[in-house]
């Protein structure tokens, strides 16, 4: 069933506040991954309010569903999702990348309430993500891994190594979200190492794939209800997606991997944010 | 401890007992899980992961898959023990051993077979003298050098249920057997296998029998070696080489490895400090592995007991020539 207009919204908000989440972290260092934070925002919020199946008093339930944040990076947008969830103090993101803080740059399963599975060496997260859907399938719980990899990761190799395990093991509770936002640190992803048509090799590689606009709530909802229907295939939801979505100076940056803005840049930036929240 | 070392070969490979002791360990305790990367024929367990397949599992030749799925089933309480030759089980999947096994505190045994010159006929290539220098570098990481079949097993029985990144280097042809059947080789301590005053020659994995021999030798030269296995480099058992180093005040130290980053260098990290002892090598001098027979590379890269032995009496008798 489509998602209705209330649910939208609600979804719609609850992403805007990550993206606000991802600010307040960003702003207290005055530095950090914001393009591809701000990419997945969307995702999370679906996944997180719609799909997984997790209890934010209890982070540790072997029953819940899985996250696997392959591009580390991104830390900051799990751990806004996290924060609004319940999982730690939103005062917390005030922390990050700050000595001694639960919040370091690349997500630490060690270190935060919440995150599943550390990642920041990329391409590592993938195959992280389909050991942890190989042994929930055989432990017989019916969980779900949903597994985020970043269209620049896809440069590496054991990405694809990862692709083939998991169609060969049939891994159908293990769900790949390919955030393609078309560029990586050193610029445009067909200009670095140009990656093709991503569909179309993971299609070619054995998943069930959908395509989509990766910051549309309604798309992603739509993709990741699909997912459910089980079968002998592993799923993958290609999101179209903008770097630094939602805050459009960051959109525009021609280098927005990772930036260096004053304070007061990054509260501007936030006012806008929060002035949609209404 | 119950010594049977005469210096004859064991008519068991190492390849066998591994694959057999694999498929017992999974046997036992539900948890275990074997993977591997299309190297199962190697050590005789292709049959039972075809029979098996969600106990052993086979990878394909995607060793830092491999390494990472291994982690995955860790963090979903499984215990895995990865299996590939030595060069792919380290230097080829540091990273994925260091982030996703060790940073992310993923519990994993590692086994590399064919370390260094064992590698005999696959070369170079595959002849791994440096893998015990990469995993010394891993945090916390425990390395095991194994001597014979009895050591593997136990050693196999303890890594399942220890934490942390665990590795095991292990030919697979067959080897003198040192210890009875049975014995248990607790990970950590050091085992003197030889007392002697005038020197000890601390060594492990297929230096143990050359050294058992080169102290043979030179008791026909009046030195009277001591011999101490040290099959765990790490975490090294310092007080046992420190004891051993100023009792008998020669040491000489040999492996299997390059001189740089393995037991010879924790030899020499533990005494630096200390002042009591000469302290010489016989390993690898910083050269990369070649083709050959295994009798022929130990020639060739000095790793035998007429090495041994020239190199304890240099330092006992520095004068003698």
């Amino acid at each position: 069933m489509p998602l209705n207009q209330a649910k939208q919204q609600e979804l719609e908000r609850f992403a805007l506040e990550i993206r606000i989440g991802i600010l307040e972290q960003l702003k207290a260092r005055g530095f950090g991954h914001v393009g591809g934070s701000l990419s997945v925002a969307d995702a999370l919020a679906v996944l997180y309010k719609t799909q997984m199946r997790v209890d934010p008093k209890n982070p540790g339930w072997p029953e819940r569903d899985k996250l696997v944040c392959s591009k580390g990076h991104a830390g900051p947008a799990v751990y806004a999702t996290l924060a609004l969830l319940g999982y730690f103090p939103y005062e917390m993101l005030k922390t990050l990348n700050q000595p001694g803080t639960c919040l370091p740059s690349h997500c630490d399963r060690n270190k935060t309430p919440g995150i599943d599975m550390t990642t920041g060496s990329l391409g590592q997260g993938t195959s992280l993500a389909c050991g942890m859907a190989l042994g929930e399938r055989m432990r017989g719980r019916d969980t779900r891994v949903f597994l985020i990899v970043g269209d620049g990761e896809a440069n590496e190799g054991q990405v694809w190594e990862a692709c083939m395990f998991a169609a060969a093991k049939q891994l159908s509770n293990l769900v790949l979200l390919l955030d393609v936002n078309g560029k990586q640190l050193d610029g445009c992803t067909k200009d670095v190492l140009d990656t093709l048509d991503l569909g179309a090799k993971i299609r070619a590689f054995g998943f069930d794939t959908v395509e989509i606009d990766g910051n549309d709530v309604c798309a992603l909802y739509d993709a990741l209800e699909r997912t459910r229907q089980g079968g002998d295939k592993p799923f993958a939801v290609v999101m179209n997606t903008v770097k630094g979505k939602g805050v459009p100076d960051v959109e525009n940056a021609r280098s927005n991997h990772s930036m260096t803005v004053p304070a007061d840049q990054w509260a501007v930036w936030q006012s806008a944010l929060i002035g949609r929240l209404g | 401890m119950d010594i049977v070392y005469d210096g004859s070969m064991d008519k068991r490979t190492f390849k066998d007992v591994l694959g057999q002791t694999i498929q017992q360990l999974s046997g036992q305790d539900p948890d275990v899980v074997y993977l591997d990367a299309d190297l199962m024929s190697c050590i005789g367990t292709c049959q039972w992961s075809a029979e098996n397949p969600t106990r052993g599992i086979n990878c394909g030749i995607s060793e830092a898959n491999m390494i990472g799925v291994a982690c995955g089933l860790a963090a979903t309480g499984y215990k895995p023990i990865v299996h590939t030759f030595g060069p792919f089980a380290s230097r080829r999947v540091f990273d994925q051993v260091f982030l996703s096994a060790g940073y992310a505190g993923n519990d994993i045994t590692v086994i590399g077979t064919d370390p260094g010159v064992c590698a005999t006929f696959n070369g170079g290539t595959h002849m791994p003298f440096e893998d015990v220098a990469l995993y010394r570098t891993i945090p916390t990481a425990t390395i095991v050098d194994i001597t014979d079949v009895p050591m593997l097993v136990s050693v196999l029985r303890q890594y399942k249920d220890m934490p942390g990144v665990k590795y095991l280097r292990v030919g697979r042809k067959n080897s003198a057997q040192v210890f009875a059947d049975g014995t248990e080789t607790p990970v950590g301590p050091a085992i003197p296998l030889r007392e002697g005053a005038d020197a000890c020659i601390f060594a492990s994995g297929i230096m143990v029998h050359e050294a058992l021999q080169a102290a043979k030798l030179l008791e026909a030269d009046g030195v009277d070696a001591a011999v101490v296995n040290v099959f765990t480099i790490k975490p090294l058992d310092a007080e046992t080489v420190k004891r051993y180093a100023a009792k008998c005040k020669n040491v000489v130290v040999t492996e299997n490895h390059n001189r740089i980053g393995g037991l010879y260098s924790a030899v020499c990290e533990a005494l630096a400090r200390e002042n009591i002892a000469k302290i010489d090598v016989v390993a690898v001098n910083d050269e990369y592995g070649e083709v050959g027979p295994q009798d022929y590379l130990q020639q060739r890269f000095g790793l035998t007991a007429a090495h041994i032995r020239e190199t304890v009496l240099q330092l006992v008798r520095p004068d003698a020539r």
